[in-house]
């Protein structure tokens, strides 16, 4: 390799190293490196593919439970034991960076990519989700990335053929610049039939199959590693561009060719392209690979090895076949009219050697490149923001409430963060697969039939950045709470978490500090629910140079399963004359609530009233209620409060309600705010006595609003706000009035 | 019975068709591959939803010459009943098998939901038990749904009785309002002249089982099962 240019400290720094993490690439060496492979350390090392500078806290979240086949980081995608002989792939990831500055192609390949990860493993998708964060709505640019993003998620999964089963659209000023997309998946796979990320076997052949490898997304991984600023633009080259066509065969081509027996190990060529792939795969399975570059099928001539290596072309996998067993592999891609070419093989060297045409170019250590081995840890500074102090300041007694009240219900319901998003939804196929038991079924989660048994899986993803914004550690823990209610509501056991951390750069100690409270809240609401996690990504750097960090987002996609899929609960009313209950408590409270947030415009609050311990309660009362059958409807109060979950709860069957508010508390808070930990519940008149026995058996609060009425009027306190059919009227075309039709 | 359902390269409702046959109506049912000759005897060809090689020229354009389809065309000349459903129609319409042709949605947009048909006639086989006067809610999911044909084609299409379907609202009104992507005088369905040849956009086969909670899909099967048992 002499003959080629070693490299210097300022190469290093342009391809994102620190001066040290330079001097630990030599160190390892024992030599200056070569450009190709201080360019696999530069991808291998940022943030995105090593975790550097979260893996530490990523650690301390509850990962242990008797479902999980597959412990966080071990595999491409969480994996738990559904029973049945069955288990659920899943998992939740980001394409914030590529979605900020090419919209369509950002969010496609981010579903392309999410659900390679759970084919990767064996598993057919059978659901997607995902959870998307824009700035103001009136902006045009948010308005370009909003169109761009659904029809870029909607393109790729339409194609793909998986249904879209659940979702949430979040608008704030803070992500006027960087906006969020988070894409995840669930696949089902028959337990001891599932597919490792591994490599080994001296001598056994290494595959590259899918797409031919083109420049796109080159050092993608190292481009989502930093802050976006006006020079963002020249990285659009990072941007890959997704085929959905291709993904559709590969899904098909590799589930048979595991099927086949004829594979080791296998993982999809996501983020930092073929080098992370053999240098994952390789490092866990113990062995070296020797790869020629000029046999990888590629889009355009001359391409450096380098730019082989790095290439994040989309819809590609790389296999490691047991050796004679080469032919049935080849006959399965033929089939389904891939590419499949053997780049090189299975070698006892720990190590990485690349050829091009015959010449070494690279020849690096496996295990030093990965997280979990030589990948750098950092332990990053962290401070509590001066902002909090603000925050914890807040006194309801300070605002004043409103004297009309209906003036609130209908700004809320206007409010494009309340509103149907049936806009972004209804370009999204939510039914292919004919398993989606919730598409004429109003219910807080997605619901999924697990064809064959009696189980259905249900699914939701949840984060309101706002509380996160408000009080981290109680936002995140709120997050989780969310989706475990929204779980049970829908009739389903909470099972397990996959998380989606997105936050500002992590070099700064404010925002440091809110990725660190908000794992903290997350490991003492997983630890509570039993819900461990097992897996996802983390984001950082979704800031811009002069708009600063975007509200911290931990999202989370939490998959429960419904034993029987009877249970499953919906949201709506179902008879005039049935009584309507609250479960849980009101309180005196609005602190962070979109009331609070866009009604009175203040923008210092802590969290909502939250106390962990009586919501997990409430959910043991609801699953009691739910299996003794004594609801007739379900739906959680969340964001817009009780007012906008007794309209939800109305407006399906063209029916109205009846309450009366507590006096004990203001109204404005009774109505619209966001305290935790509350249900509204429907009961038909002859089982009202039932339902009372089985509450007064727990130490659950609750307490009788009124009742379901014939008539389509929302009354509350014998004060008309509105008709359920005009309100929903509005409340269907909120967005259309944004973005058109 | 034997039913057939082709399998193109991007197919993505082919296995939902197959487990309706199958699983849901208990009939005999095979997967017919894009590159085979051999309809291995079935009595019903079906052509599934999903995006054909892509979909990338134009929706159907390029499965229509893929090599199942010269002997499914064979097999419709000869008066074999053949069934298009959203992709399947588009690949129907290139094939010239069913008079018209599918367009971008009117909002140039993809649209997936619930919407209502009105069927128009019982003089067919896919529709020979279903009530007239039925509003059936029937999903669509589609980005090219817009049923064009041009003044010609339409008036025959009319005049032959050749329209099944048409979009209507929930009380069975055909109306501008219920159309959801443009078509021509809210037109969903249609058959050929000789009667043994459907497209429909709507998916019935999304509508026909108790775990959807939607079975309005369900009379168009059970018509075609009764016509020939």
């Amino acid at each position: 390799m002499e003959h080629l240019e070693l490299t210097t400290v300022e190469t290093a720094k342009d391809l994102g190293l620190l001066p040290e993490e330079f001097e630990k690439i030599k160190e390892i060496l024992g030599r200056t490196p070569n450009f190709n492979e201080l360019s696999i350390f530069a991808v291998m090392w940022s943030e995105h593919c090593s975790y550097k500078n979260s893996i530490v806290w990523l650690k301390t979240l509850p990962k242990e439970g008797a479902r999980m086949l597959a412990k966080a980081g071990e595999e491409n995608a969480g994996l738990v034991d559904i029973g049945d002989g069955l288990a659920c792939c899943f998992k939740i990831e980001s394409h914030n960076h590529p979605s900020a500055l090419e919209p369509y192609q950002g969010a496609a390949t981010g579903v392309g990519g999410i659900n390679r990860d759970i084919f990767t493993m064996g598993a057919r998708p059978v659901a997607q989700l995902n959870s998307l964060r824009f700035g103001d709505i009136n902006l045009d640019r948010t308005k370009w990335l909003v169109k761009g993003v659904v029809k870029g998620i909607g393109d790729y999964g339409n194609a793909f053929g998986i249904p879209t089963v659940g979702g949430e659209v979040f608008f704030d000023e803070s992500f006027n610049v960087n906006p969020l997309v988070n894409a995840m998946s669930a696949g089902i796979v028959k337990v001891g039939e599932t597919v490792s990320a591994t490599s080994y076997g001296v001598g056994n052949p290494v595959y590259i199959v899918g797409s031919a490898t083109g420049k796109d997304g080159i050092h993608g991984a190292a481009f989502a590693s930093k802050d976006i600023t006006e020079d963002s633009v020249n990285d659009l080259p990072s941007v890959q561009v997704g085929d959905p066509f291709q993904e559709k065969l590969l899904l098909e081509a590799t589930l048979e060719v595991i099927q086949s027996g004829a594979v080791v190990g296998m993982q999809d060529m996501g983020a930092a392209g073929i080098i992370c792939s053999n240098s994952e795969m390789s490092a866990k399975g113990e062995h070296g690979m020797r790869i020629d570059l000029d046999k990888v099928p590629t889009r355009q001539e001359n391409m450096k090895p380098w730019e082989i290596l790095l290439s994040e072309s989309q819809e590609r996998m790389l296999i490691v076949v047991e050796k004679g067993k080469e032919a049935i592999v080849e006959a399965i891609f033929d089939k389904w009219d891939l590419n499949c070419a053997i780049i090189g093989e299975v070698t006892d060297t720990k190590r990485l050697h690349y050829y091009m045409h015959g010449t070494l170019v690279a020849d690096v250590p496996a295990e030093d490149l990965v997280l979990g081995g030589g990948a750098p840890v950092y332990h990053r500074e962290y401070r509590e923001p001066a902002y909090m102090a603000e925050h914890n300041a807040f006194k309801i007694e300070d605002i004043k409430q409103p004297e009309n009240l209906k003036e609130v219900a209908d700004h809320l319901i206007s409010h494009p963060n309340i509103a149907s998003k049936r806009w972004v939804y209804n370009q999204y196929d939510s039914m292919v697969g004919t398993l989606n038991m919730t598409t004429n079924r109003p219910s807080d989660a997605g619901v999924v039939d697990v064809r064959g048994t009696d189980k259905a899986l249900a699914l939701t993803v949840d984060c309101n950045s706002r509380y996160v914004y408000a009080n981290p550690e109680e936002g995140c823990a709120i997050a989780v709470a969310e989706a475990a209610r929204n779980i049970v509501c829908a009739g389903g056991e909470p099972v397990a978490i996959t998380n989606c951390l997105n936050f500002g750069n992590p070099y700064i100690p404010e925002v440091y500090w809110q990725f660190v409270s908000a794992i903290k809240g997350m490991s003492k609401a997983c630890t509570k629910f039993e819900t461990p996690v097992t897996g996802g990504n983390v984001s950082f750097y979704n800031q811009s140079s002069d708009e600063g960090p975007v509200f911290p987002t931990p999202t989370i996609g939490m998959l429960g399963v419904l034993d029987n899929k009877k249970t499953l609960t919906t949201i709506d009313f179902k008879n005039a004359g049935d009584a309507i209950y609250l479960i849980g408590e009101s309180q005196n409270d609005i602190a962070a609530s979109q009331y609070l947030a866009s009604y009175h415009k203040v923008d210092k609050y802590p969290a909502p009233y939250f106390n962990l311990d009586k919501e997990y309660d409430m959910h043991q009362a609801i699953k009691g209620l739910i299996k003794e059958e004594l609801v007739a409807s379900v739906h959680d109060v969340a964001d817009g409060g009780l007012f906008i979950a007794l309209f939800e709860s109305a407006m399906h069957n063209g029916l109205g309600f009846e309450i009366e508010s507590d006096d004990t508390i203001r109204k404005d808070a009774f109505l619209f705010g966001e305290a935790q930990g509350r249900v509204v519940v429907s009961v038909k008149p002859e089982q009202q006595e039932a339902f009372v026995e089985f509450m007064s058996t727990n130490e659950v609060e609750f307490s009788l609003l009124g009742t379901v009425t014939e008539s389509n009027e929302m009354i509350i306190d014998e004060e008309s706000f509105g008709k359920v059919p005009a309100v929903k009227q509005v409340y269907d075309n909120v967005l259309h009035g944004y973005l058109g039709e | 019975m034997k039913f057939g359902v082709v399998v193109f390269p991007g197919s993505n409702c082919d296995q939902d068709a197959i487990n309706l046959f199958g699983n849901v109506l208990g009939q005999k049912v095979v997967p017919l591959w894009h590159k085979d000759h051999d309809l291995q005897g079935c009595d019903f060809i079906v052509l599934p939803g999903g995006f054909s090689y892509g979909d990338y020229l134009r929706s159907g354009a390029i499965a229509r010459f893929s090599p199942i389809m010269k002997e499914v065309i064979d097999f419709a000349n000869k008066g074999g009943y053949l069934m298009g459903i959203c992709n399947g129609f588009q690949v129907l319409g290139e094939a010239g098998l069913v008079p018209g042709a599918l367009l971008h949605n009117d909002n140039r947009k993809f649209i997936c939901k619930n919407v209502y048909l009105k069927t128009q006639t019982q003089n067919s086989l896919i529709t020979a038990q279903v009530d007239l006067d039925k509003a059936l809610k029937i999903p669509i999911a589609h980005g090219e749904g817009k049923y064009y044909a041009d003044a010609d084609t339409l008036k025959m299409v009319n005049d032959n009785d050749q329209v099944l379907f048409r979009y209507c609202d929930e009380n069975g009104n055909i109306t501008a309002e219920s159309n959801p992507n443009g078509s021509l005088e809210n037109i969903a369905g249609v058959c050929n002249k000789n009667r043994n040849v459907f497209g429909m956009m709507p998916h019935p086969e999304r509508a026909s089982d108790s775990i959807l909670a939607n079975q309005d899909g369900l009379a168009l099967f059970e018509s075609i099962l009764q016509a020939v048992l």
